[in-house]
């Protein structure tokens, strides 16, 4: 579910100067892509919803 | 494609002196040498160290004494393993200027020790970021079935290889289905072991929660042979399994008789071409299966995989994504920055999806041992394609590629892409897939299957 409120250039910008990545403004464009694409990716689990008691293995064991 | 000998023909060759290591890799080098132009799957070859452990093999087979059992044969990896005096360069012009790797990767080590003999580095997607190995810096690995299509990604050189006959055995790496891609689609072998099974030390890793290393051949007996002889405990790596090994070679052909066997269904058979459903039908055919099998979520788990990667790549690459974007291949950049904005709520959600999902499908293996479904939804898409059409549906080939093989190596289930050739048409893989450390049953069925439809 995309929020439709998010200003999703702005955020791109906004992180990333936070995480002090010079984004040439050529690149701004695709990156903002990829990162919609990832939002929607992520909304899959976002979404779901997870047994509380369900924690992330500290040592992945298969 | 399969006529020349596999790995395992060759070394029995070299150890009851019909064969020379010297004149097999003389002639592996020759053949490089003379398709590499065309084909660019190999980055580097180390001709004079590879014709000096060719003589010390074939000193030592002149002796009487057992080289190994690979005695010279010839091997190549994916160019993000470490080779002692080499630089590792993962596919990257970044990592060019890097100093030369100390001592080589665990897996080469062990493989070299067996008798086998390196010949090269692989091209691959830059920092395997991708399913196709189109990579800006060191060109397109072709498909060799057909030189206008792609090799898929991101082990496309070790597909390649081994596809075109220049190598009996190469190894790759798998994230998302780096090895199984190619090998479908190349019409190999790709074996993507248990997560933590083999030894990742010595490798540039990508998404340390999902790599795996593994081998691709022409044979089961091969991919079995580089199995057992790689696997073991390696304190350089830290996710390694310190489970007694399980050797699969003496394993082969126990048959699959009492096998619970079936096909996956719901999310497995949708989003792909007829063709990728019907090599898994022939499979299913060729072992008598008629069971289907639900592994429900899989949509879900493939985009917590995505999103691990996308979060951990990322990471990895920070300091290099701060310093030397310009340096980065335009196809995985704008890539790499999205996913170091990823927040860690998404993150972490992702990892506590995959205990989850792990837990459903532990349940599903009580039901049954193996599992079958596809490895690519198509064959190979063309070079530079950026979109394929699939159920009348227009969607971006890089992404999708790994449609199927996200999911499952997303909880670390080994998994062998097996090939399925048709005459006339270009080859495809089915996945053959099992619960955690049970390789040795994937090897088992993958051998029935290779009497039945090679």
């Amino acid at each position: 579910m995309t929020d439709k409120k998010i200003d999703w250039t702005d955020y791109v910008k906004q992180t990333a100067q936070l995480l002090k990545l010079n984004l040439d403004p050529e690149h701004l464009p695709g990156v903002v892509d990829n990162f919609t694409k990832i939002e929607e990716i992520a909304s899959l689990i976002t979404e779901f919803d997870l047994p509380e008691e369900i924690e992330a293995a500290p040592k992945f064991e298969p | 494609m399969n006529t020349q000998p596999d790995a395992v023909a060759i070394s029995n060759a070299v150890i009851k002196g019909d064969l020379k290591a010297q004149d097999i890799v003389s002639s592996c080098i020759e053949a490089i040498a003379k398709r590499n132009p065309e084909l660019n799957c190999f980055t580097a070859t180390f001709t004079e160290r590879a014709i000096s452990q060719a003589e010390q093999i074939d000193f030592q087979a002149a002796k009487g004494n057992h080289p190994g059992i690979f005695a010279g044969v010839p091997f190549a990896v994916k160019n993000l393993f470490d080779v002692a005096r080499v630089t590792t360069l993962a596919g990257s012009k970044i990592n060019s200027k890097n100093p030369p790797a100390a001592e080589d990767a665990t897996a080469i080590a062990r493989l070299k020790q067996a008798g086998a003999i390196l010949v090269g580095t692989l091209n691959m997607d830059e920092y395997a970021y991708g399913f196709v190995t189109e990579n800006s810096h060191y060109g397109v690995t072709v498909n060799p079935h057909d030189k206008t299509r792609i090799s898929g990604g991101s082990s496309g050189g070790s597909a390649a290889a081994v596809a075109a006959g220049l190598v009996p055995i190469t190894l790759g790496s798998d994230t998302n289905g780096s090895i199984r891609v190619p090998a479908a689609l190349c019409g190999v072998y790709g074996f993507k072991p248990t997560y933590g099974d083999l030894s990742r030390a010595g490798t540039f890793l990508f998404s340390s929660s999902l790599d795996c290393i593994g081998p691709f051949a022409r044979s089961v007996r091969d991919i079995a042979a580089v199995y057992d002889v790689i696997h073991g405990y390696d304190d350089r790596d830290p996710i390694c399994s310190k489970r007694s090994p399980e050797m699969c070679l003496p394993e082969l052909y126990k048959g699959i008789e009492g096998l619970r066997i079936a096909v996956a269904d719901e999310y497995f058979t949708t989003g792909a071409e007829p063709e990728a459903l019907e090599a898994v039908e022939i499979v299913a055919q060729a072992l008598g299966v008629q069971q289907r099998v639900s592994l429900p979520e899989s949509h879900r788990a493939r985009a917590a995989a995505y999103i691990i990667t996308a979060a951990e790549g990322a990471n990895l690459h920070l300091q290099r994504l701060r310093s030397r974007l310009e340096d980065f291949d335009p196809a995985t950049r704008d890539r790499f920055l999205a996913g170091a904005l990823i927040p860690a709520s998404w993150y972490a959600q992702a990892q506590r999806f995959r205990r989850w999902y792990r837990d459903l499908l532990r349940e599903v293996f009580q039901q049954v041992d193996i599992i079958l479904a596809p490895t690519t939804p198509c064959v190979a898409p063309p070079i530079g394609q950026k979109t394929i059409v699939i159920a009348g549906e227009e969607i971006p080939v890089r992404p999708n590629l790994g449609r199927f093989t996200q999911p499952l190596s997303f909880i670390g289930l080994p998994v062998l892409s097996f090939p399925v050739k048709l005459p006339g048409k270009l080859p495809l893989g089915v996945q053959i897939v099992a619960a955690p450390y049970n390789e040795v049953l994937i090897l088992r069925v993958a051998k029935a299957l290779e009497k039945q439809l090679d």
